[in-house]
């Protein structure tokens, strides 16, 4: 009866986990693939040499010194926001809200610095500025968690609609503290006094908010791998009900899971206005929230390689700026770069997991 | 021996760095750095991308652009990278820059920066720092002149009765520079048909296709006969394309979109700011810290009229007008020719000087009309007056 049926050309079947050169190996060829192909688009579509273009990109992270300060700072703050959704992402709870809650924290951290100058000493501003924000960041991800742990919602919806009323909450703080009247800025807040701007480490101004999150993301690669809570949220991960029957209260991991992914983000979003920015835009965060997830996927939730996976994108990203700017060409062009080469990088972990056969009759299935 | 060869030494190096690096007299080379919000893709920063090639192109300035920076942190990055880079003229075209724009200025003397629409040049105190404008409100009510011939042509073709002329506006932001806009439009619609109402709704975003499009919905729906805007997108225009209601459209012409209802469209041409700006820098000449284009000095434009929507005579309307504009012969903001609350305003305490406190500190009404942008650049009319009505107030 098989033999009526043509059978196909190949077959694809799970891989035997591969050797860690191996898989490095499908990986670097994978990058090396995506860049002949953008080289090929590039040279197709603008007439550019397309070695030109990758210097270009080279350079837009590493050109000159303060570059790769924004560089570091870039990393540092998407990173932030990465370590912070990646212990729920471990319980498989999907918090999609990391956007919301960096900018809810934002907008605490904003508040304090408005509606407490001149009233308290500049140190305790900044502590209150502290407190709020993360208590902020928990809060706008503990909503969406209480009703998961209480009625079963829907955590990735939940969590996506709360971007939402953050965004349009800070919209309308924006239009509260204008300045002027009308427009819908904030502009730099106290821009003489300098209250509530976090001290200049070392005399970097991006330094203090590197070393933060180095100091988190270590706490963070302890906190998952090696301490009760983390082993709690991996069993949570694998199975609901395995976690039930060797006694772990699900509700109330889920619950201090998330409060802790949100304060975290809240930690990102007191960062970017207290260190940085010293102000407040509905587009502060900058999508940092949802690049996180691609961030936290690509690492596999390893704390430690999402340093490299969020270097990966924010160099991409930088270098999409440089070469709008060097060859007149649009942004969006470099973005194409970007898709095609994460395009490439992710397919190579569907090729590292399995494996292409060509059949010969009757294929053996391992 | 050691001392004084260390103190010499001193000394040397002390009067090196002050030592001016530049003398007066030499010309510069100038190397432009542009900071643009968006790209090409918006007609905002469309206008400005056009006008820095053609002013660079034609002083033979060297120049690099950055698009799409935020207005944050991302701006002063951006002005410091391009400083990197050997630019000693830095501009940025975005109200929201301002702020961040001021605190690179503060750190690098040396550099001329200029900055679009912004207002606090003049009280800043930085001797590098400076805003530029133009005097759009001109532009604005030329464009209401083409919408107050339109009113006539429908009042006497029987199409709407006098009382029925009430135009609709939609604006971004319920501030100076807005309100500047729409009561200019609104005061050249009247010089032309003096039964003219208007009403007036706000998006709050600068570029919003939908709100844009449900303002226009409204607008229409509220009984307005002609509709002009202040935001940056498309959706108006389509609308009252869809409609065929005719309309007044500002930054560029709309007339391939809407060849039915497009009459005419005001803008400003930013070339010669930035000409002015990029000659001062090469000759080592002050800029000053305010600047306002006008009529005269080619910085305040109508696009082409569309023969098809506009009245007949408009074209010949607008250059007289235009001519008397030009010479001072009408004042736009003519204090006999608006009232609040029924009266005629003697004088009216402005916040030119924008400190944040939102206190008034300049008269700027005398000689029988309100001197706008005159004591800044950026505008400063602010006031409410009879025959607008707000809708979302």
């Amino acid at each position: 009866m098989n033999n009526k049926k043509r059978s196909p050309l190949f077959h694809v079947a799970k891989r035997a986990a591969l050797p860690w050169y191996k898989s490095w190996a499908i990986r670097g060829g994978a990058v090396l693939l995506a860049l002949l192909a953008c080289g090929l688009i590039t040279t197709l579509v603008t007439g550019e040499d397309p070695i030109a273009v990758y210097v270009s990109m080279w350079e837009g992270s590493f050109g000159t010194s303060r570059r790769f300060w924004v560089l570091l700072q870039n990393i540092a703050m998407l990173l932030c926001v990465s370590l912070a959704v990646t212990p729920a992402f471990r319980m498989r709870c999907w918090n999609l809200g990391g956007e919301g809650q960096a900018l809810i924290g934002c907008l605490a951290a904003a508040a304090c610095m408005i509606r407490l100058s001149g009233k308290l000493p500049n140190a305790l501003v900044i502590a209150c500025m502290c407190v709020a924000s993360i208590l902020a960041g928990a809060v706008w991800a503990g909503i969406p968690a209480l009703f998961k742990a209480k009625y079963n919602t829907n955590e990735t919806l939940f969590t996506l609609m709360m971007n939402y009323v953050a965004t349009q909450l800070v919209a309308y703080y924006c239009v509260v503290w204008e300045n002027p009247k009308g427009s819908g800025q904030i502009g730099i807040i106290n821009p003489n006094s300098q209250i509530g701007w976090f001290p200049v480490v070392g005399g970097q101004k991006y330094l203090l908010n590197i070393l933060v999150v180095a100091v988190v993301c270590v706490l963070m690669h302890i906190y998952l791998n090696y301490s009760k809570h983390g082993y709690e949220i991996a069993v949570v991960g694998e199975s609901e009900r395995t976690a039930r029957y060797v006694g772990i209260k699900v509700e109330r991991v889920i619950v201090r899971t998330m409060l802790l992914s949100g304060a975290l983000c809240g930690l990102a979003g007191l960062l970017l206005v207290g260190s940085t920015n010293h102000t407040l835009t509905p587009t502060l965060v900058e999508g940092r929230g949802f690049t996180a997830v691609m961030v936290a996927w690509l690492a596999k939730f390893n704390p430690v390689w999402m340093i490299l996976t969020s270097l990966l994108l924010v160099f991409l990203s930088r270098g999409a700026g440089e070469i709008a700017t060097n060859f007149g060409l649009n942004q969006s062009f470099g973005d194409i770069l970007t898709g095609v080469i994460l395009f490439f990088i992710i397919g190579s972990e569907f090729f590292i997991n399995y494996q292409i056969k060509l059949t010969k009759g009757a294929g053996k299935e391992d | 021996m050691k001392k004084i060869f260390a103190l010499l030494l001193a000394l040397t190096m002390i009067f090196a760095l002050a030592a001016p690096a530049v003398s007066a007299d030499e010309p510069t080379t100038v190397k432009a750095g542009f900071i643009f919000l968006h790209d090409e893709t918006s007609t905002y920063d469309l206008n400005f991308i056009n006008a820095a090639k053609e002013a660079c192109e034609k002083l033979g300035v060297e120049y690099i652009f950055k698009t799409n920076i935020p207005e944050g942190q991302e701006c002063a990055d951006a002005a410091e990278e391009l400083i990197d880079e050997g630019c000693n003229f830095i501009f940025a075209d975005s109200f929201g820059h301002e702020s961040f724009l001021m605190q690179v200025a503060k750190d690098y003397p040396e550099v001329q920066f200029c900055h679009a629409t912004g207002t606090q040049a003049h009280t800043a105190g930085l001797a590098n720092y400076h805003n530029g404008f133009a005097s759009i409100y001109e532009g604005r009510f030329l464009g209401g002149i083409a919408a107050g011939m339109k009113l006539n042509e429908m009042i006497e073709s029987g199409e709407i009765t006098a009382d029925q002329a009430k135009v609709g506006y939609i604006g971004a932001f319920p501030y100076a520079e807005v309100k500047s806009g729409y009561t200019s439009f609104f005061l050249g619609v009247r010089y032309i048909c003096p039964s003219a109402t208007m009403d007036v709704t706000f998006t709050n975003s600068w570029y919003d296709p939908t709100l844009e499009k449900e303002g226009a919905i409204k607008l229409i729906y509220n009984g307005c006969v002609l509709l002009s805007e202040h935001a940056d997108s498309m959706g108006a225009p389509t609308e009252c394309e869809a409609n065929g209601i005719p309309f007044v459209f500002y930054n560029g012409s709309a007339a391939n979109d809407c060849p039915n209802t497009f009459i005419v469209a005001s803008r400003i041409d930013w070339a010669p700011y930035m000409e002015y700006a990029m000659t001062c820098v090469a000759e080592g000449k002050e800029i000053a810290a305010d600047w306002t284009g006008t009529i005269a000095n080619g910085a305040v434009k109508l696009t082409e009229i569309n023969e098809k929507a506009a009245a007949a005579g408009t074209a010949e309307k607008l250059d007289d007008i235009e001519a008397l504009l030009a010479a001072g012969e009408i004042q736009v903001f003519d204090t006999a020719t608006w009232t609040v609350d029924g009266k005629m305003l003697g004088e009216y305490m402005a916040d030119v000087d924008d400190m944040g406190d939102f206190a008034p500190d300049t008269n700027v009404i005398f000689d029988g009309y309100f001197h706008e942008s005159e004591f800044r650049s950026a505008p400063y009319f602010d006031i409410d007056i009879d025959g607008i009505t707000n809708l979302d107030a």
